[in-house]
């Protein structure tokens, strides 16, 4: 993978990164930036997101997704599992790692 | 130095951390059976106080402030927390001194909360909870190395081991002061932290985590491995059906047992005070109000306790919230939370141990539609009635291949119940908020071994609030009814029965006018007043209507005929479709209004559930007539 994941966030979003809800279960990655995805977003989520965690550099897997419409999505992020819909999922931009951290 | 304790105010304690944190069961290893569970004013969020004996004899008042994820609230229990921390909230002490409790295993998320309390300037101590977990997990936290870089005392706790607080006790006696020798309040300025800052306190977690030798994050942990399992899309759901199963199984059937036992011990009672008192209206009173109401209450403890047996077990060991997870896209469906699911199944056994269940709904808006449809599910109190009326009018013939007649009529009376109730959470759903999108961010704690005594005391207070809060204004109600129905006394010499003459019956009589469009007789107008009381008290009110001096399972079979003769096929009918809705139950409503602390949703209930069942009956009236005729 030749996308920019440091444990130091870029400011902006890197090329390679792609959105939570579309990383493959059991990928590990890394959280490069919470964004709002679209304009029907609730307000406060991309804040709320970050206060449960989803912050830049912090290491994100999929660790189970629902058996219909693949939602919610089951995410651990740092030490921590949340469950998210789709579209909250969507808010996070991930960039995929090659291998887990030894 | 020590402040003279007999003149210093009790110093107020908060419990502060994240949501899992296991800071309820350090608040029950605090404070022992000396809690108080009550609401915060005007909220449906629960309140927990309780007292800290000190070793040297002072006292200290612990709150268990709600779980937060940050003091910029997006619930009514995060609402709660910050309000009661900044002092903005009315009829609360802001706390003395707060114990940010923090799990040990979690804190590169626990540990932002510890800096947002700093930027309070209230005293305060870290709690480093369930560090026995972390230990066998091989997280070693050294507690005076954090407690340096956090620049706050720091204290190893263990939740759930019998001397887990002691450490935190000896440091709460030396640093927890009275008010009076804290200055109060530099929480004025304080300000909501922006994501940037969110993002630099995040940096100084992984910096601390770093130099406290914590950082290491476990590629699969055990409950990885469990959730692998649990949340597989083929396994998960049958894992869940399993349980679901055993827990309804024993709702129904482990409670029967104790329900015949409290059913025989009231009538017992009652026929001790028949024997032994001189008939008086008193004694009527008591028999027919105070000892019904209390037995008609009492009646439904054992499926509450059994019920919430098992909820606590589930949240205690973590599964509740997986469940949620594989039940959020059905339920989402209709707008309702996964968590929505056990409550309004157990509202198919009554709907007061459902809507108490809803407490485990975190969403306030969630939680409401919950308790707002947990009346449509057909409770064990309907089906007296429904027993009664397709046995006397639904001829008992095979159909369709075996099937009975009765059975699929009675069939489908459940039936439409749940789809009135998917049809009333969708237009909830609908008017609730104008955004599509729902929020879920749902977290999947650590499963974890549940502790017995957390669950007693859990159990307990669950089992206390109905008896007290409930019981009160259930009885109080049941009283009223009974004396309705009693007074004025007939004339002497009235030919029928004396519940015609009492204010119920003349209550029915207006009733029945009311009624007349959707095919009810005056019989029936009568025995809905004191079916107020209970679903299932109709059926005995129309016998005392009949004047049938049968009961119990005799009454059924000698009104059977009666109300076979006497009413039509479309009134019978009508009546069913009345039961669907049911809206007349007294109990349920009284429980709505404890549950959300207000008069307005019970009142909205009883409209939207009184407006459904005219329609539905009138319709079904309608519907019938014209075939019959």
């Amino acid at each position: 993978m030749d996308c920019a994941c440091t444990e130091q966030p870029p400011a902006a979003a890197a090329v390679g990164d792609i959105a939570l809800a579309d990383l493959a279960p059991g990928t590990p990655a890394r959280v490069v930036a919470v964004v709002a995805a679209g304009s029907a977003t609730p307000p406060r989520l991309a804040q709320r997101l970050a206060e449960l965690g989803f912050l830049p550099g912090e290491s994100v897997r999929v660790v189970a997704r629902g058996f219909l419409a693949r939602e919610p999505v089951a995410v651990r992020v740092g030490t921590g599992t949340f469950a998210l819909r789709r579209f909250e999922a969507a808010c996070v931009r991930v960039c995929p790692e090659p291998l887990p951290a030894a | 130095m020590n402040a003279r304790p007999e003149f210093a105010a009790v110093p107020v304690v908060a419990l502060v951390g994240n949501p899992n944190c296991g800071k309820t069961a350090l608040f029950n290893l605090l404070t022992g059976s000396r809690q108080k569970v009550a609401n915060y004013a005007g909220v449906t969020v629960e309140r927990k106080e309780g007292s800290l004996s000190m070793p040297a004899g002072r006292q200290l008042r612990i709150v268990d402030l709600p779980g937060a994820y940050s003091l910029d609230p997006l619930t009514p229990d995060e609402q709660v927390t910050a309000d009661v921390l900044l002092g903005r909230r009315a009829g609360e002490t802001q706390p003395d001194f707060i114990v940010c409790v923090a799990d040990a295993t979690n804190l590169r998320q626990n540990l932002r909360l510890v800096f947002s309390l700093k930027r309070l300037g209230r005293p305060m101590v870290v709690a480093l909870n369930m560090s026995d977990v972390a230990r066998r997990k091989g997280i070693v936290i050294d507690s005076a190395k954090l407690a340096l870089e956090l620049g706050v005392p720091v204290v190893a706790t263990v939740g759930v081991k019998p001397r887990g607080v002691d450490a935190l006790i000896e440091l709460l006696d030396r640093v927890a002061v009275p008010a009076a020798a804290a200055p109060c309040s530099q929480t004025a300025g304080w300000q909501k932290p922006s994501v940037a800052e969110i993002e630099r306190d995040q940096s100084e977690v992984r910096r601390i985590l770093a130099a406290v030798g914590a950082d290491r994050i476990e590629g699969a942990t055990f409950s990885d491995c469990i959730d692998a399992v649990v949340l597989h899309p083929l396994i998960g759901p049958a894992i869940l059906a399993v349980v679901l199963f055993l827990v309804f199984q024993a709702v129904f059937a482990w409670a029967q047992l104790p329900m015949e036992a409290i059913k025989l011990a009231v009538a017992g009672f009652g026929n001790w005070l028949n024997a032994s008192l001189p008939a008086s209206l008193l004694k009527d009173l008591l028999i027919n109000g105070v000892l019904a109401g209390v037995g008609s209450v009492l009646i439904f403890l054992p499926q509450i306790a059994i019920l919430f047996f098992f909820i606590l077990l589930l949240e205690e060991s973590g599964y509740l919230p997986r469940a949620a997870f594989l039940l959020d896209r059905v339920m989402g469906s209709v707008g309702l939370s996964g968590r929505a699911f056990i409550p309004l199944l157990s509202s198919f056994a009554c709907a007061i141990p459902g809507i108490m269940a809803t407490r485990t709904i975190q969403s306030a808006r969630d939680r409401l539609a919950t308790i707002m449809i947990a009346p449509l599910m057909t409770c064990s109190a309907r089906l007296p009635v429904y027993a009664l009326i397709i046995g006397a009018f639904i001829p008992h013939r095979a159909v369709w291949g075996g099937l009975q007649l009765q059975g699929l009529v009675l069939f489908a009376l459940y039936v439409a119940g749940v789809a009135a109730a998917m049809a009333v959470a969708f237009v909830l759903k609908r008017i609730g908020h104008g955004s599509r999108f729902q929020t879920l961010l749902l977290e999947l704690p650590a499963y974890h071994w549940p502790n017995m005594r957390n669950l007693a005391i859990g159990l307990w207070q669950r089992v206390e609030i109905f008896l007290t809060r409930v019981g009160t204004i259930i009885l109080a109600l049941m009283v009223i009814l009974w004396a309705l129905s009693t007074y004025p006394a007939p004339p002497a010499g009235a030919a029928g029965p004396a519940i015609q003459y009492s204010i119920a019956g003349y209550l029915g009589r207006a009733l029945a006018v009311l009624f007349a469009p959707i095919g009810f007789n005056w019989q029936i107008s009568i025995a809905l007043v004191p079916g107020l009381a209970a679903r299932e008290v109709a059926v005995g009110a129309l016998g005392t209507v009949y004047a049938l001096s049968a009961t119990g399972s005799d009454l059924s079979g000698a009104l059977a005929p009666l109300i076979a003769s006497s009413w039509s096929v479309p009134t019978a009918l009508s009546l069913l479709a009345w039961y669907v809705f049911a809206p007349q139950c007294l109990s349920t409503l009284a429980t709505v209004r404890r549950e959300t602390n207000s008069w307005r949703y019970p009142l909205m209930m009883a409209g939207y559930l009184f407006a459904m069942a005219y329609a539905g009956s009138w319709l079904t009236y309608r519907v019938a007539s014209a075939f019959t005729s």
